[in-house]
C-alpha cells in the first residue's frame, strides 16, 4: 500500500497541516516505509477479537452538573494570539472571519 | 562534602535536612551551583527557577524552624519534564508552537509535589510532545548523555534522565507512552517507573496519546522512586482515567524482599538486534536473582513482535486527535499570515510543529481516515488486545518479566535522527507494557566496555507497583551499579 504525493498531500489538508514542497518531498518516502512496516498487523488473526481501546476496564466517569469555580476570564485569555474587548469590556479571543 | 552532596539520594538527604545538618535553602543552592557547572555541557534544562526554588526551599526552613509539620519531599529538589504544566511558568512541551506559553494551573502531579514541600527547581527538555526516543526532535536543544556527551540520553523524557544523572536533581519526574521515563532511564543509568495506566493523574499533563501516557518517577535508586510514585499517585476526580484505589505504602514496604519469587524471561525478548553485551549483563541480573532463591521460568509473549507496528497506529492516531488543539486560535503560536480561518490553522501548525510532530500526526489521521480506520486503527486495537492477553497469562505463571530496558546502549547524537522507523525500534522492549496499561521500571544493572549503562527491565501486573518496586529493590540490595555517577 503505497501513498502516492497527492494521498500525502490529502492527509496534510485533513490534518490542517501546511507542508512545503520540500517537506512533503521528505516526509512521503518516510510514511511509506512506516506504512509498510505496519501493514504486518495483517498477518494477525484477529477474527473474534474485540478492540482494546483503553486497558483500564473503567466505564463511565460521572459527576453532579453542578458549577463549580474555574478560570477567570483573564485566566483563560492570559496566553492569547489576539484578544480583544468591545466598548462594553468583554472580552474575546481575535480570529480571522468564519464567514465570508 | 559540598560536591558529594549533589551525588546523594532523597533517603539521604531527608535525615541530613530533618536535622539540621543542611538547610533546604543551602541545598538548593548546591543544586543550582551544580547545573549551573554541568548543565552548559548536558543540557537538561530548558527553564531553571533559580528564584521560586530558593523560595520555596527557604519556606521549609520556616517551617522547620516553627515546627510546622513538613510533607515527606521537604526541600529536596525536583525537576520537572516540560509537558507537565506549571502555572505561571513556561511549558514549552519542547516545541515553538508553544514558546510563548504559560499555563494558567498546575497540574495533579505539581500540585501533589508541592504539598509535599519538594523544591521545583526547574523544567527539562524533551523530544517534542514526547515524540521520540533520543531527545533530539527538542525545538529547542539536545540534551547530552552525562555518561557520554556525545551520545544521546534518550527519550523523549531525555532532559529529567540527565538531570538526575548528572547530580543537577534529586529526583524528576518524567512521562512515559511507549517508554519515554524507562528507556532513557536505562541509558542513562538511573531508575525509571512507569505506573500502571490510571495510576498517576494525567491532570496537566499535555496529552500525546490519552489511553498510552503516564507521569513517573525518575531517582538515583528504588527506594527514592518508591517514594516519589507514593507522593504523585492516586485518584484526581479532574481525570476521569484515574483509579479509585488507595494508595500502597510503597516507600514503606519497597524494602521487604518478595519470597517466594517467580521471575519470567520472554524469550522473545532475546532475539535479534539484541546487543550481545546488553544481553550479558541482563542474563547476569537473572543469575543474581536466582542467588536470591528466585526460580525463572521462560514465559512466551508471542504478540511481542507485533508491537512497535501496533503502538504507531494507535498512538499517533490518538495524537492526530490530541494536538489538533494547536490551531493558533486560543494560545500558542499564530501565524502571522492568517489569511483566512483554515489558512491560519495550516500556516500556524506548519510553522509550530516540527518534522516528527508532522509525521505521526499525519500517520494517525491516515490511519483514521475513511477507508482505512478499519485495516489500520481497529486492527491495531485488536492487535492491542492480544498484547495484553499475552500479558495476562504470563503472570499467570510468574510474579514479574525480566528483560532489557534497550536493545543496545545510548548511540551516538544524530546516529538514528534521520532514520524514523529506525529510532521507533529502540522502543521495542518498553513499548508493550504501555499497550497493555502494566507497570514497568528499569534499573541499572551493568555497563558496556565503552562505560555506558545498561538497564534491566522489570514489568508486572496491573496495580503491582509494590512488588514491582520490592523486587526491583531486592536486585539493588545485592548489587551497587545504583551508586555509580558519572564524572561531567
Amino acid at each position: 500500500m503505497s501513498l502516492s504525493a497527492e494521498q500525502v498531500a490529502w492527509v496534510a489538508h485533513l490534518a490542517r497541516l501546511e507542508l512545503t514542497a520540500e517537506e512533503l518531498a521528505v516526509m512521503t518516502p518516510q510514511l511509506n516505509s512506516i506504512v509498510d512496516y505496519v501493514a504486518q498487523l495483517q498477518q494477525v488473526d484477529t477474527d473474534d477479537v474485540e478492540p482494546l481501546a483503553h486497558a483500564l476496564a473503567v466505564h463511565n466517569v460521572f459527576r453532579a452538573d453542578e458549577p463549580a469555580p474555574s478560570l477567570s476570564v483573564d485566566e483563560a485569555l492570559a496566553n492569547a494570539p489576539d484578544r480583544r474587548a468591545n466598548a462594553k469590556g468583554e472580552q474575546f479571543y481575535g480570529v480571522p472571519a468564519v464567514f465570508e | 562534602m559540598a560536591q558529594e552532596l549533589t551525588e546523594r539520594t532523597a533517603s539521604e538527604l531527608l535525615p541530613l535536612l530533618a536535622r539540621g545538618d543542611v538547610s533546604a535553602e543551602a541545598l538548593t543552592g548546591q543544586f543550582l551551583q551544580a547545573i549551573q557547572q554541568r548543565d552548559a555541557k548536558v543540557r537538561a534544562f530548558l527553564h531553571v527557577d533559580e528564584g521560586n526554588a530558593l523560595a520555596q526551599a527557604r519556606a521549609v526552613d520556616q517551617k522547620r524552624k516553627k515546627g510546622d509539620p513538613l510533607g515527606p519531599l521537604a526541600g529536596v529538589p525536583v525537576a520537572i519534564k516540560d509537558v507537565l504544566c506549571t502555572k505561571g511558568q513556561p511549558t514549552t512541551c519542547g516545541s515553538k508552537i508553544l514558546r510563548d506559553f504559560k499555563p494558567p494551573y498546575d497540574a495533579h502531579v505539581i500540585t501533589r509535589l508541592r504539598s509535599a514541600d519538594a523544591v521545583l527547581i526547574g523544567k527539562t527538555n524533551l523530544d517534542e510532545f514526547a515524540m521520540g526516543s533520543s531527545t533530539e526532535n527538542s525545538a529547542y536543544q539536545t540534551t547530552h548523555n552525562p555518561w557520554d556527551l556525545e551520545r544521546i540520553p534518550g527519550g523523549s523524557s531525555g532532559g529529567s534522565a540527565a538531570a538526575v544523572a548528572a547530580g543537577e536533581a534529586v529526583l524528576a519526574l518524567g512521562t512515559d507512552t511507549g517508554g519515554s521515563i524507562r528507556q532513557p532511564a536505562g541509558l542513562c543509568g538511573v531508575v525509571g517507573l512507569k505506573p500502571s495506566y490510571g495510576r498517576v493523574s494525567r491532570f496537566g499533563l499535555v496529552a500525546f496519546a490519552s489511553s498510552l501516557d503516564q507521569v513517573g518517577p525518575f531517582a538515583h535508586d528504588v527506594a527514592d522512586a518508591a517514594l516519589l510514585l507514593e507522593v504523585i499517585a492516586g485518584h484526581d476526580p479532574r481525570d476521569s482515567t484515574s483509579v479509585v484505589k488507595p494508595v500502597p505504602p510503597y516507600s514503606k514496604t519497597v524494602h521487604d524482599p518478595v519470597k517466594p519469587l517467580t521471575v519470567g524471561v520472554a524469550r522473545e525478548y532475546f532475539g535479534e538486534g539484541l546487543d550481545p553485551e546488553v544481553e550479558q549483563a541482563v542474563r547476569a541480573a537473572l543469575k543474581v536473582y536466582e542467588g536470591l532463591g528466585a526460580k525463572v521460568r521462560e514465559v512466551s509473549l508471542p504478540h511481542s513482535p507485533y508491537a512497535v507496528a501496533t503502538y504507531y497506529l494507535v498512538a499517533t492516531a490518538e495524537a492526530s486527535s490530541n494536538l489538533a488543539r494547536y490551531d493558533g486560535v486560543h494560545f500558542g503560536h499564530r501565524t502571522s499570515r492568517p489569511g483566512n480561518l483554515i489558512d491560519m490553522y495550516q500556516r500556524s501548525r506548519g510553522e509550530g510543529f516540527g518534522p516528527e510532530v508532522k509525521r505521526r500526526i499525519m500517520l494517525g489521521t491516515y490511519a483514521l481516515s475513511s477507508g482505512y480506520k478499519d485495516a489500520y486503527y481497529l486492527k491495531a486495537l485488536k492487535v492491542r488486545r492480544l498484547i495484553r492477553d499475552d500479558f495476562d497469562l504470563a503472570f499467570a505463571a510468574c510474579d514479574v518479566v525480566l528483560g532489557p530496558t534497550a536493545p543496545t546502549a545510548a548511540f551516538k547524537i544524530g546516529e538514528k535522527s534521520s532514520d524514523p522507523l529506525a529510532m521507533y525500534l529502540s522502543d521495542i522492549y518498553t513499548i508493550s507494557a504501555n499497550l497493555a496499561g502494566i507497570p514497568g521500571v528499569t534499573i541499572p544493572c551493568g555497563f558496556t566496555k565503552a562505560g555506558l549503562p545498561i538497564g534491566l527491565q522489570i514489568l508486572a501486573a496491573p496495580f503491582e507497583e509494590a512488588k514491582l518496586l520490592r523486587v526491583a529493590r531486592m536486585y539493588e540490595q545485592a548489587t551497587d551499579w545504583h551508586t555509580r555517577r558519572p564524572r561531567v
